[in-house]
C-alpha cells in the first residue's frame, strides 16, 4: 500500500515538474509563437545552478563545492540562470526569421550537453553532482515525498497564476498580437522583437526553475540524468495535446501525456528483456504519430485557446 | 605543413563536402516548401541504413549501393509529404516544422527498431593510403570527393538546364507568381522532395562511411547542416553547399595546434563549432553569404 502511493506520489510530483516545463513553452509557443527545441539546455542550466549552490559534496566529488544554500534561497537563481541562457540567444536570433530561433536553441540545447560533459572543474563531468538535497526529507517516508509534491504543486499554482495574469494582461495581449500579425502590432507602435525577448526570457525561466525542481526530486544531477526526448521532445507534444495558448491545457495536456508515457513505460517494464528495449522505440514512433495526428486533426489540442472576451 | 594538410585540411573538405550535400538538400527543400525540415537528419540515418542492407545482402560495396539508397529514401520522404505535410501546407511554417519533428522521431524510432542501437559499418577491407608528393589521402576520402562533386554537377544540371529546374527556382523565389504562369505545384514539390531526399541519402551513405552507422548518424550533424545552409544563404544550395565545405574545414582546423602545441579549440568541444558559425552568421550577416530568402 505504502508503495503504491510513493509510487503515485513520484507520477504526480514528475507531471507536476511537467506541468511547470509546459507552461513555460506555452508562454513561447503557445502566447507568442517562438519555437524553442532546446528546453533541455534551460532545464540543463536552471538544474545544475541549484544543484551546485546546495549540493553537500560527497569526498573526493570533483564539481564545485558550493555555498550549501537552502533550497528556497537556490530555486529563484535556477530560474534567472535559465533568463541568462535565453537572453543572448534570444537577442541574436529573434530579429530574424522564426525558424532561426529553433535552429537556434538546438544549438544551445548541444552547447549545454557539451559544457557539462566537459567541464568537471564546474559540474563534476560524467560523474555529475550528487547530494543535492530533496526538500522535506527529513519528515520520512512517506510524507517526505507527500510534503516534496505538494511543494511542486504550489509551484505549479503560482506558475499558472503568473502565467493567467500574463495572458491577460496588456502585455499577453500585445504577445498574442504580435503572433497573429505582427505588421498590425508594429502598427500601433509595438516593437514585436522586445515584446518576444521578453517571452522568451520569462519561458525560459520557468525551464529552469522546473530543471530545479527535477534535480531536487532526482537527488543527482548529471550529463545522463536529461535526455532530449523526456526534456525537450515530449513537452512539445504534452503542449499540442493540451492545446497551445491555453495555460490550462499546458497543465492537462501535461499531466494525461505523462500518464501515458509512465504507463507504457510500466507495461513496457513488464515484457522480457528484448521485447522491452522494442516496446521503448515503439512508443518514440507512436509518440511522434500522435504529435503529428493532432497537428493534423485536433490543432487546437484537448483545449483550445481561449481568448479573453469571447464567448 | 604537410600534417595540416593530411589530418586537417583533407579531413576538413571530406566533412565539408557531407554537410554540403546535407546543407544543400535541407536548402533546396526550405526554398520551395518554405519550412526546415527537421527530419533531413533521419533521412540521411535512413539512406545510410538502406545501403547497408544492400551492401549485406548482395555483398556489394557502399558505393554501388548509392542508388539503392537513394531509391529508398525517396519514397519516405514523399510519404512523409503526403501524409503529414501536405494536408498542413496552408499551415504557418512553423506547424510544418513541428510536424517534421515528429516525423523525424518516427523515422529514428523505425530504424531502432529495425537495425537496433548499436553501431554497424559497411565491413569493408584496409586500403592503404595514397600518396602524392608526401600527401597522403585515404582512398575512401577520395571517394567521398569525388562523388559529392558528381552530385553537385548533376544537381545544378537538373536546377539549371531542366525545365523542371527551372520550376523549382521560380517557386522558390516566388511561389505566388510561379503559381499564376502555371508551374505545376505539385509536380515541383514532389521533385523538390526527390532531389532533396536523394542528397541526404547520398551524404548519410558519405557520412557512415567515414565514421560509422548509428541510430542518430543524421540528427547529429543536423545543426551543421542548418548552419551551413544559413551560411550560405537559406534557399540557395550552391551557397548551402559553399557554406557546408566551409564549415567542415573551419570544424577541423579548430584543433589544429597553431600556438604553442595546444589546439585552437580542445577536440571535445569540436561539435561546438557549427554552433559558433551559427551564431556568428545570425549577428553580422544573417542573409548568407549569398542573399537568401528575406
Amino acid at each position: 500500500m505504502e508503495n503504491a502511493l510513493l509510487y503515485a506520489v513520484t507520477l504526480l510530483t514528475l507531471a507536476g515538474i511537467y506541468a511547470a516545463l509546459t507552461l513555460g513553452l506555452n508562454l513561447q509557443w503557445g502566447l507568442t509563437g517562438l519555437m524553442n527545441f532546446g528546453a533541455l539546455g534551460f532545464v540543463a542550466v536552471g538544474a545544475y545552478t541549484s544543484a551546485l549552490l546546495t549540493a553537500t559534496p560527497a569526498p573526493g566529488a570533483a564539481h564545485l563545492v558550493g555555498p550549501g544554500w537552502p533550497w528556497w534561497a537556490a530555486w529563484p537563481l535556477a530560474a534567472v540562470a535559465g533568463a541568462l541562457l535565453a537572453l543572448p540567444i534570444g537577442a541574436i536570433s529573434l530579429r530574424l526569421r522564426a525558424d532561426y530561433l529553433a535552429i537556434a536553441t538546438i544549438g544551445i540545447a548541444e552547447i549545454v550537453r557539451l559544457f557539462v560533459r566537459n567541464e568537471d572543474w564546474l559540474t563534476g563531468g560524467p560523474l555529475g553532482v550528487s547530494g543535492i538535497p530533496r526538500p522535506f526529507e527529513g519528515l520520512g517516508q512517506p510524507w517526505g515525498p507527500v510534503a516534496y509534491l505538494l511543494l511542486v504543486a504550489a509551484v505549479v499554482a503560482l506558475l499558472y497564476a503568473m502565467a493567467e495574469a500574463t495572458a491577460k494582461s496588456p502585455f499577453g495581449r500585445t504577445l498574442r498580437a504580435i503572433r497573429d500579425d505582427e505588421e498590425a502590432a508594429k502598427a500601433v507602435g509595438r516593437n514585436p522583437a522586445s515584446f518576444r525577448l521578453q517571452a522568451f526570457v520569462l519561458g525560459a525561466a520557468c525551464m529552469g526553475l522546473a530543471g530545479a525542481m527535477l534535480a531536487h526530486f532526482f537527488k543527482f544531477m548529471g550529463p545522463d540524468a536529461l535526455d532530449p526526448i523526456t526534456a525537450t521532445f515530449l513537452v512539445w507534444v504534452m503542449l499540442i495535446a493540451g492545446g497551445s495558448g491555453n495555460n490550462r491545457g499546458a497543465i492537462l495536456g501535461a499531466v494525461a501525456i505523462w500518464a501515458i508515457w509512465a504507463a507504457t513505460d510500466w507495461i513496457a517494464g513488464q515484457l522480457p528483456g528484448e521485447l522491452a528495449t522494442r516496446a521503448a522505440y515503439l512508443r518514440l514512433f507512436l509518440i511522434g504519430l500522435a504529435l503529428n495526428l493532432i497537428l493534423l486533426y485536433r490543432p487546437q489540442g484537448l483545449i483550445g485557446e481561449r481568448l479573453p472576451g469571447a464567448r | 605543413m604537410i600534417e595540416l594538410v593530411n589530418f586537417y585540411l583533407i579531413p576538413g573538405l571530406v566533412l565539408g563536402a557531407i554537410y554540403a550535400l546535407a546543407a544543400a538538400g535541407l536548402s533546396l527543400a526550405y526554398g520551395v516548401l518554405r519550412f526546415a525540415n527537421f527530419a533531413h537528419g533521419e533521412l540521411m540515418t535512413w539512406g545510410g541504413y538502406a545501403a547497408l542492407v544492400a551492401v549485406v545482402a548482395l555483398g556489394i560495396s557502399p558505393w554501388v549501393a548509392l542508388p539503392i539508397a537513394i531509391a529508398a529514401t525517396i519514397p519516405v520522404a514523399l510519404a512523409a509529404d503526403r501524409a503529414f505535410y501536405a494536408p498542413l501546407r496552408r499551415a504557418q511554417p512553423a506547424v510544418l516544422l513541428i510536424s517534421s519533428f515528429g516525423v523525424a522521431l518516427m523515422i529514428r524510432a523505425v530504424v531502432y527498431l529495425v537495425w537496433g542501437p548499436t553501431p554497424q559499418g559497411y565491413a569493408r577491407g584496409f586500403t592503404p593510403p595514397l600518396v602524392f608528393e608526401g600527401i597522403r589521402i585515404q582512398q575512401r576520402h577520395l571517394m567521398i570527393l569525388a562523388g559529392t562533386a558528381i552530385a553537385a554537377l548533376l544537381v545544378h544540371l537538373l536546377l539549371s538546364r531542366s525545365r523542371a529546374g527551372r520550376a523549382m527556382r521560380a517557386m522558390a523565389d516566388d511561389p505566388d507568381l510561379a503559381r499564376v504562369t502555371g508551374v505545376p505545384v505539385a509536380g515541383v514539390i514532389r521533385l523538390t522532395w526527390c532531389v532533396a531526399a536523394a542528397l541526404a541519402a547520398v551524404a548519410g551513405v558519405f557520412l557512415a562511411v567515414d565514421t560509422e552507422l548509428t541510430p542518430l548518424l543524421g540528427f547529429n550533424v543536423l545543426l551543421a547542416a542548418f548552419a551551413a545552409a544559413i551560411l550560405g544563404g537559406i534557399g540557395r544550395p550552391w551557397g548551402a553547399a559553399l557554406g557546408g565545405l566551409i564549415l567542415g574545414v573551419v570544424e577541423e582546423l579548430s584543433t589544429y595546434p597553431l600556438i604553442g602545441g595546444a589546439p585552437l579549440l580542445e577536440p571535445a568541444y569540436k561539435g561546438g563549432v557549427a554552433f559558433a558559425v551559427l551564431v556568428l552568421v545570425l549577428i553580422f550577416r544573417p542573409q548568407g553569404l549569398f542573399k537568401g530568402m528575406g
